[in-house]
């Protein structure tokens, strides 16, 4: 069943999942990780970044150019119509995936960024000077960025609500930013800084009560637990095939059927019309209006490998593991001195910042990197967010499906290391 | 093999851990005749540089900011080495530096600096040790463009 990424979804797991999370068998199914990294064990914690790649979906993208390589949607011959098949088979994955009611409601973009601009750049012009687009202070730079210019180009005005000393929106603070005038609420399903889960279901039915439309930002969201954009009843949903165990230069956009139909195309060129003359042009129906040009085609089939890959394992088993993992890493990580967690939001998912007393992140992050233990540290593109904590940055674990108990052994074994060396 | 962590040990000598717990000339400069800003976006380290210079000479050099180990120890490792020192001396200094942190070690001896010289082993890092050089250099060189315009 493909539950919404809730609180019961990822802190209460059914002992099912569970004991399926416990054993982690799934570090095997990633050649990389078997690669010594500065002679050490790779432990690799950097997936809000990315994430590694199944053999599946190394496999996928080999497949697919030594045996069904053709341009789509235009062919007569054989091949041609395969690639095709293929190509619509990865959206219906994805429609699976984010338990959209089809599959043409999906657009193949390069990634998160892409389909925000694009949604950016398409519904956004529409808006009037003194309209509103609301987001909160824990997004990422591409879910500002994009609506900055777009205010910029329209006369529109950003907007955005607080976010509190745990690392939760401020849902009253929120509350008083929405109004008759607020057009767009944009957020993020999951912090790529914080870890935070927001309670995406309940701040769209406050925004539908406003009158506005909702984008959900699912980067950090779609491969550590189920989504269902039904239940959450947003209008976009966004994401990036790479931080999901897919290629990167792939993600999807979900829109709304509604909206998707009344759309003015984004980008023009060939695939994305239905005549073209002189006297004026005409435009396809459906996903393909925002598709110009050749596509990612191969790197879409493996983001549909992808996708299977996470399904024959289970979403809820996934978010039971992680979900148990970061309860130990973060138990662990505070019981050390001068260990501080920036980020304790009730409801997180896989996602670990923190700060180390007189030792400064990017100082952190090299020395980890000598033990193998791959880490981020900085902003994380969310310097509104760092501003708001009166930090210049973090380091920052984050957790995919592959990593086990000895990961969080090297981070700790690490920060310990770091520790001793600084004498602090 | 050369194990990581002589790299690290190289990195993190007890010099820089000096400056970076106690940093010289750590304060701003009211009566500077020259002064930038730098900031290194990707990791957030953010300075301003302030240099007291007359008669080609810099009197006296300070920062203030935050940044990590590496930045912090570099800045104030560099404010101790240019003071005294011609403008010609400090930019020649720069340029030596950058060679020593981003090629081969140059043909002459960089005295205190040569503790940043375990920088080249991390490249990530190289930055965070040339923030404080590049951003005095900017101080110094715009000030000189205002100065030939005039």
């Amino acid at each position: 069943m493909n539950a919404p990424l809730t609180l019961e979804g990822v802190l209460r797991p059914a002992a099912a999942d569970q004991a399926a999370a416990a054993a982690a068998p799934w570090a095997a199914d990633f050649p990389i990780l078997a690669r010594p990294v500065r002679a050490r064990r790779l432990a690799y914690l950097d997936n809000g970044a990315t994430t590694q790649k199944p053999q599946g979906v190394i496999q996928a993208l080999a497949d697919f150019y030594e045996q069904s390589n053709a341009n789509i949607h235009r062919g007569v011959h054989w091949l041609s119509q395969h690639a095709t098949d293929l190509y619509e088979q990865a959206r219906s994955r994805v429609a699976g995936l984010l338990n959209a009611p089809n599959s043409q409601d999906v657009i193949f973009v390069r990634g998160t960024t892409e389909a925000i601009n694009l949604v950016a750049q398409t519904w956004g012009q529409s808006l009037a000077p003194g309209d509103e687009i609301l987001v909160t202070d824990m997004e990422h730079h591409s879910n500002i960025v994009p609506w900055q210019l777009l205010c910029a180009r329209t006369g529109a005005v950003l907007r955005h609500a607080r976010v509190t000393d745990s690392g939760e929106i401020d849902l009253d603070d929120f509350r008083s930013c929405l109004n008759a005038r607020t057009r767009l609420v944009a957020l993020a399903h999951v912090s790529n800084a914080l870890g935070t889960v927001n309670p995406v279901a309940e701040i769209t039915r406050l925004a539908r009560e406003a009158g506005a439309l909702v984008l959900v930002d699912g980067a950090q969201a779609v491969a550590h637990a189920p989504v269902d954009v039904q239940a959450l009843d947003c209008d976009f949903y966004a994401f990036s095939g790479h931080k999901i165990y897919g290629p990167t230069g792939i993600g999807a956009l979900y829109v709304r059927a509604s909206i998707l139909q009344k759309l003015a195309p984004w980008q023009g060129g060939g695939d994305m019309i239905h005549t073209v003359s002189f006297e004026g042009s005409t435009w396809a129906e459906g996903p393909q209006r925002f598709e110009a040009g050749t596509p990612n085609i191969a790197g879409a089939v493996a983001l549909g490998a992808a996708i299977d890959y996470v399904q024959s394992i289970g979403l809820p088993v996934i978010a039971a593991h992680e979900s148990a993992l970061l309860a130990e890493a973060t138990e662990r990580m505070l019981a050390l001195p001068g260990v501080r967690l920036v980020g304790t939001a009730r409801h997180k998912a896989g996602i670990l910042s923190f700060l180390v007393d007189g030792i400064h992140p990017h100082d952190l992050g090299t020395i980890l990197d000598t033990e193998g233990v791959a880490i981020r540290a900085g902003h994380h593109c969310a310097m509104p967010l760092m501003a708001r904590f009166g930090i210049p940055g973090t380091a920052r674990a984050s957790l995919a499906l592959y990593n086990t108990q000895a990961d969080i052994d090297a981070l700790v074994a690490g920060v310990r290391k770091a520790q001793k060396l600084f004498g602090v | 093999m050369r194990d990581t962590d002589d790299g690290l040990r190289d990195l993190y000598q007890e010099v820089i851990f000096d400056h970076n717990r106690n940093p010289r000339n750590f304060h701003a400069m009211p009566d500077a005749s020259h002064q930038a800003d730098g900031h290194n976006p990707l990791c957030g380290d953010q300075l301003t540089v302030y240099a007291r210079v007359a008669d080609g000479i810099v009197q006296e050099a300070s920062f203030v900011g935050h940044g990590c180990a590496i930045s912090t120890a570099s800045a104030s490792l560099m404010t101790e080495a240019v003071r005294g020192q011609p403008i010609e001396e400090v930019e020649r200094l720069f340029r030596n530096i950058h060679q020593m942190l981003t090629e081969a070690h140059p043909d002459c001896d960089l005295g205190k600096l040569e503790v940043l010289s375990g920088v080249r082993e991390f490249p990530a890092r190289v930055k965070c040790a040339t923030l404080a050089w590049h951003t005095l250099h900017n101080a110094i060189t715009q000030a000189r463009d205002v100065a030939v315009t005039e």
